[in-house]
């Protein structure tokens, strides 16, 4: 943890129901910025739901959410202005199917944000070169394959120029040949200083893309360690059990 | 069958057919009015609103547009409001289809599903912008064979209006029958009109429905 640098996306004491059942039980969180932080936890235990909570998608029940700084009240209106800040890309396939390559990604900065078009079209292009995919920017997404889609997701979020990206396993329904392109964006996205938050069961990158592991089990925040602390001596019961499940993939 | 009596016909059933055909635009156009207002009052949930238009809806489907017409043109005349006929024909045509299509946008709408939205929401789009980039676009191609089967029923529909004395053409061929009993002619010319008004609108749905799904929208 780069502990100098300052707090980028802060939580304390996130608590979270769905209908009368508590899933996430007060979390106490934050991230630097910069920082790339990746959150493990078994199936079920609140990975996506605190995601969600973070852009807003979900309400919260009690505790508080800071953005650089500042408290974002739960208030709906503050979130849409907030949301062009964190950008999301999901498990599934997320395009808007009825938009070319090069329209899904204009959408947001245009008309959310109501920027110059040939300025948020030169940095589409550029975006677009960077993942390898600037011939495919007239296609519609049924024209793309997965792995395509996802780079094409992440780029529509980073044309909004946001302060952190938010990543909820947007490899896990690829094809394994397809997981190691969007992986790899990922990870020059990284080393380029990008504030990253990513769910994932993909243990291998997750050790080496990481500067923080945060562990969750059943709603809370069970550990945090360095990825090599993580991976070679957890520091919990449950942490190791879990792991010992990715083992046979080492 | 007598054909100088058809002949001597053919331009009554045609300027009847502009009237049909004008009655079926306007009520068409309005039907898709009433029928967005209400998809966008579902889709908001705005409270007294929904109820209003839930108590609409049912009224619209569950009586016949005959009644409906019957009470814009005699039952309001009743208590002092006179409508023209024209005007009451299309406000009918409009209540019948104005549910109907809240009913195809609506399922349109509902198709749009929810990672759409909450896409849409984390590129920091308002419920408008959400509405008019996202959901609608997608929403009308898929409602579109349902729009255009209403299409259809509305224009067949306005064969009712003759009953409020509109010189449609379901009137004319009544009114020929009536005065010369030459019934097989008038319905020849009745249903040869219909299926000309008919089937190019047919033929030209089927085709757009073609086109879209092509594009692969709304799945
Ligand atoms: N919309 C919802 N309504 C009710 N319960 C929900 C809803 N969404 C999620 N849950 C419940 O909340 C809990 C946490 O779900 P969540 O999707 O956040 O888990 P996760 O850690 O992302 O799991 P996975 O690794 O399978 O994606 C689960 O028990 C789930 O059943
Ligand atoms: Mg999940």
């Amino acid at each position: 943890m780069k502990e100098t640098e300052k707090i980028l996306l802060e939580v304390h004491k996130l608590k979270k129901n769905y209908g009368n059942k508590e899933i996430l039980h007060g979390i106490d969180f934050s991230v630097h910025r910069g920082e790339v932080v990746v959150l493990l936890g078994p199936s079920g235990c609140g990975k996506s739901t605190f995601l969600r909570c973070l852009n807003g998608l979900e309400e919260i029940q009690s505790g508080s959410i800071l953005l650089d700084g500042s408290i974002i009240s739960d208030g709906k209106a503050e979130w849409y202005a907030i949301r062009q800040k964190i950008g999301m890309v999901f498990q599934s396939y997320d395009l808007f199917p009825h938009m070319t390559v090069i329209e899904n990604i204009l959408l947001g900065p245009l008309k959310a944000q109501k920027r110059k078009k040939n300025e948020v079209e030169k940095q589409a292009a550029e975006l677009l070169e960077r993942v390898g995919l600037l011939d495919r920017k007239d296609d519609y997404p049924a024209q793309l394959s997965g792995g395509q889609k996802q780079r094409v997701a992440i780029v529509r979020a980073l044309c909004m120029n946001p302060e952190i990206m938010l990543f909820d396993e947007v490899t896990a329904s690829l094809d394994p040949e397809m997981v190691r392109e969007v992986l790899d964006v990922m990870k020059e996205l990284a080393q380029q200083g990008m504030t990253m938050l990513i769910v994932t069961h993909e243990m291998n990158f997750a050790r080496s893309v990481a500067d923080r592991i945060v562990f969750i089990d059943e709603g809370c925040i069970v550990e945090e360690s360095e990825p090599e602390q993580f991976f070679t001596a957890p520091q919990t019961e449950r942490a190791q059990r879990f792991l010992d499940i990715f083992s046979y993939e080492n | 069958m007598d054909q100088s009596f058809i002949a001597a016909s053919i331009p009554l059933y045609i300027k009847a057919a502009g009237l049909t055909l004008n009655l079926a635009f306007w009520g068409v156009l309005l039907s898709l009015f009433v029928g967005a207002v209400c998809a966008v009052i579902g889709y908001f949930r705005i409270p007294v609103l929904c109820r209003i238009m839930q108590v609409y809806i049912e009224l619209s489907r569950n009586t016949p547009l005959l009644i409906q017409l019957f009470f814009l043109y005699y039952g309001f005349a009743k208590i002092g409001i006179k409508f023209e006929a024209y005007t009451c024909a299309i406000g009918g045509l409009a209540f019948l289809g104005g549910s109907y299509m809240a009913e195809a946008l609506r399922a349109g709408i509902e198709s749009v599903g929810k990672i759409q939205i909450e896409s849409g929401l984390s590129i920091g789009l308002t419920r408008w912008q959400l509405m008019r980039y996202i959901v609608l676009p997608q929403a009308l191609a898929v409602a579109v064979p349902a729009i255009a089967a209403n299409v259809i029923f509305l224009l067949k529909e306005t064969s009712v209006v003759s009953a409020i004395a509109l010189a449609d053409l379901m009137f004319v061929a009544k009114d020929l029958i009536g005065m010369y009993y030459r019934t097989s002619e008038a319905l020849l010319l009745l249903v040869g009109a219909y299926l000309i008004l008919l089937l190019p609108l047919s033929l030209f749905f089927r085709y757009l429905e073609r086109r879209l799904r092509n594009v692969g929208l709304g799945n």
